[in-house]
């Protein structure tokens, strides 16, 4: 039976693919916090089999996000702009490959923590996770604000998600430089080689809230006219 | 006339096949934005449209059976040779319904409205005389199929940006919801009710005036609109239905109204459709039982729209049925608040194109009606490619329709003798 006017005129809605997507980026990068755990006592099998799992679930996010983006034809009449739309996927996908990447690079160069670094390092970690949590809530209200057609009540509430997730983004900055300063007391006692990935890492998990702090911007600018 | 009986019921039998086509898949389209709202199921939707359709096809199909029956033609250069408008009428009911046949296996998105129009402007244009079609009539009547889908996207546009502010965007929608929804109930029943009792009444022998029409109206609207009253006060508020979407329990007050809306959809459908598979019996049946006769003022017979009718109601149980299906897995994504806004105002739309005798395309007037709700923002995902393959079905439909009328309205005249 070929596919009628009606029913044709109807094209698959990006919403749920989109959340859906974030949902799957979010479940890779929960999965950092047991994977420092086990990096911190020193049981690099466990952390192995961590990394493993979260390179897994990157690559189910990408599987996600080409999909997405193969049922977006240009001919597509949506509420929000194609655009920007793209934009909050690749955002959200930058997410998953952050976290994808600070376990390839713990793992690939065995990168142990000075002590002075690593009591502060899982409550960075989880705050910048936290981070990406709330860009996910604010994500999961894009159905509501296409059944409020982008308008009233429902975007105030998103409005107030997205402050909520700077500041959550703000947190974690204060948690970085309180990282950084403990590394800098002690550096000079390492190998500066093993410092310098160090700072990288310091660097990548800051980095993680700043995605998920640049998805909520870009959400933004889909509520916008 | 010599094969009196024969052409009776060769015109019998296409315009029952016709009206069997439009059942079974025009039918589906008008029904489908609410089988996919999910506010009714397959079942009761079939249900509705028997009864509705055939309502509509009875009490307010008569203003454009009659314009395809003498709107398009000037029967008045015919009346030395009634014969070759009853072969026209003959081949433009078969070139339509083989048409459509066609195009529908074929998954292309063609109009029966179209079709039978531009068959009718076909065969008389070519097979009688350039003179012999009122164009000024058909030139109104292509206008209207441009106007009636811009004019259902506005009002849905309009309908849905007032369910948003009065009842989507505020504090307590769900509040909002069982104060507002009964006055859009009535609002259906009372439009519905009101181009029904200023146009179509009168073959069935009514006579009423503009005060008795405007207070019936009234009265059945707010009969409707208690009916709808009652069951949204049944309704009750579930909070788990709300957690995953905040809206549920809202949607499920305008399911109840969507109900309102799919009937009132299966009537205006009724009311224009039904013309084109009856029109041109119409004609054959008033030339034959004149002996031959064109009178211009003669009444429609009421079992005529009974056959046009049966016809369509035949063609949804046998048929449209399974159509049904195919296009509510398709539409998952419309809301029932939508697709009230939607199929109220392609309803209203195609009503008021019946009462004033235009005959439109439902399914182009609907598709319309909903790029006005996408308009405000309240649909997922539009496919523009929908309204390229409507302009193509107009260019391909009336030239197709035409060129099979003519043939067959010569090869009629040569088997029959003209």
């Amino acid at each position: 039976m070929a596919r009628t006017t009606i029913s044709s005129l109807f094209g698959n809605s990006p919403v749920k693919p989109l959340q859906a997507h974030m949902a799957s980026v979010q479940e890779c990068v929960v999965e950092l916090v047991p994977f420092f755990e086990a990096v911190l006592e020193n049981d690099w099998k466990s952390a192995k089999a961590q990394q493993k799992k979260i390179s897994k679930l990157e690559n189910a996010a990408d599987k996600l996000k080409r999909d997405l983006r193969m049922q977006l034809p240009r001919s597509l009449f949506m509420p929000v702009s194609r655009r920007d739309l793209l934009e909050v996927l690749t955002m959200q996908d930058k997410i998953a490959n952050k976290g994808k990447d600070i376990a390839g690079l713990i793992i690939g160069r065995k990168i142990e923590f000075p002590e002075a670094v690593s009591d502060k390092l899982i409550d960075f970690v989880q705050r910048a996770i936290a981070a990406s949590a709330q860009a996910q809530t604010a994500i999961n209200e894009l159905d509501e604000l296409v059944e409020t057609g982008f308008g009233g009540r429902e975007v105030k509430l998103v409005q107030s998600m997205i402050k909520e997730l700077d500041a959550i983004e703000s947190d974690t900055d204060k948690i970085e430089v309180k990282v950084r300063t403990a590394l800098f007391k002690i550096e000079d006692d390492l190998p500066p080689v093993q410092v310098m990935f160090l700072y990288r890492v310091i660097d990548w998990i800051g980095e993680l809230a700043d995605l998920s702090q640049r998805v909520g911007s870009r959400l933004e600018l889909l509520l916008a006219r | 006339m010599e094969y009196a009986i024969i052409l009776l019921i060769l015109a019998c039998v296409f315009g029952l096949f016709m009206a069997w086509g439009i059942g079974a898949n025009d039918v589906a389209n008008a029904m489908g934005t609410s089988v996919g709202s999910g506010a009714i199921t397959i079942k009761q939707a079939v249900i509705i449209a028997a009864v509705f359709e055939f309502a509509g096809a009875f009490l307010a199909g008569g203003q454009v059976t009659k314009t395809i029956r003498k709107g398009i033609i000037d029967a008045d250069l015919l009346s030395g040779t009634p014969e070759l408008l009853v072969y026209g009428m003959l081949a433009a009911l078969l070139a339509a319904g083989i048409w459509l046949l066609v195009a529908s296996r074929l998954g292309w998105p063609v109009s029966t409205t179209h079709t039978i129009v531009g068959a009718i402007v076909g065969f008389a244009a070519v097979g009688i005389g350039m003179d012999a079609v009122h164009w000024g009539k058909v030139g109104s009547i292509v206008m209207s199929w441009v106007i009636s889908p811009a004019l259902a996207g506005t009002i849905s546009y309009w309908l849905f940006r007032s369910v948003q502010g009065l009842i989507l965007n505020t504090d307590t929608p769900f509040d909002n919801a069982k104060k507002y929804v009964p006055f859009y109930i009535f609002l259906t029943g009372f439009i519905i009710a009101l181009v029904t009792m200023f146009k179509g009444l009168k073959h069935i022998g009514l006579e009423t005036t503009i005060i008795q029409n405007y207070g019936m109206a009234f009265i059945i609207g707010l009969i409707i609109m208690f009916i709808g009253k009652s069951y949204i006060n049944k309704l009750k508020i579930d909070p788990e239905a709300d957690r995953d979407f905040h809206f549920a329990n809202v949607e499920k007050v305008f399911a109840v109204l969507m109900v309102f809306t799919a009937c009132a959809m299966a009537f205006a459908h009724g009311s224009n459709d039904v013309a084109n598979a009856i029109g041109p019996v119409a004609a054959v049946v008033s030339i034959v039982q004149s002996g031959g006769e064109i009178t211009q003022k003669s009444a429609l017979p009421i079992w005529i729209l009974l056959l046009g009718g049966v016809g369509i109601v035949a063609g949804l149980l046998m048929y449209g049925r399974r159509v049904m299906e195919t296009i509510g897995k398709n539409i998952t994504e419309l809301t029932p608040s939508r697709g009230f806004a939607a199929t109220l105002a392609a309803a209203t739309t195609v009503v008021l194109a019946s009462g004033t005798g235009l005959p439109i395309s439902t399914t182009h007037t609907l598709v319309g009606a909903v790029l006005g709700v996408g308009m405000a923002r309240g649909i997922g995902a539009l496919n523009l490619n929908v309204v390229r393959t409507i302009f193509l079905s107009w260019i391909i439909t009336l030239p197709a329709g035409a060129i099979m009328a003519i043939l067959f309205f010569f090869t009629l005249k040569g088997m029959f003798g003209g």
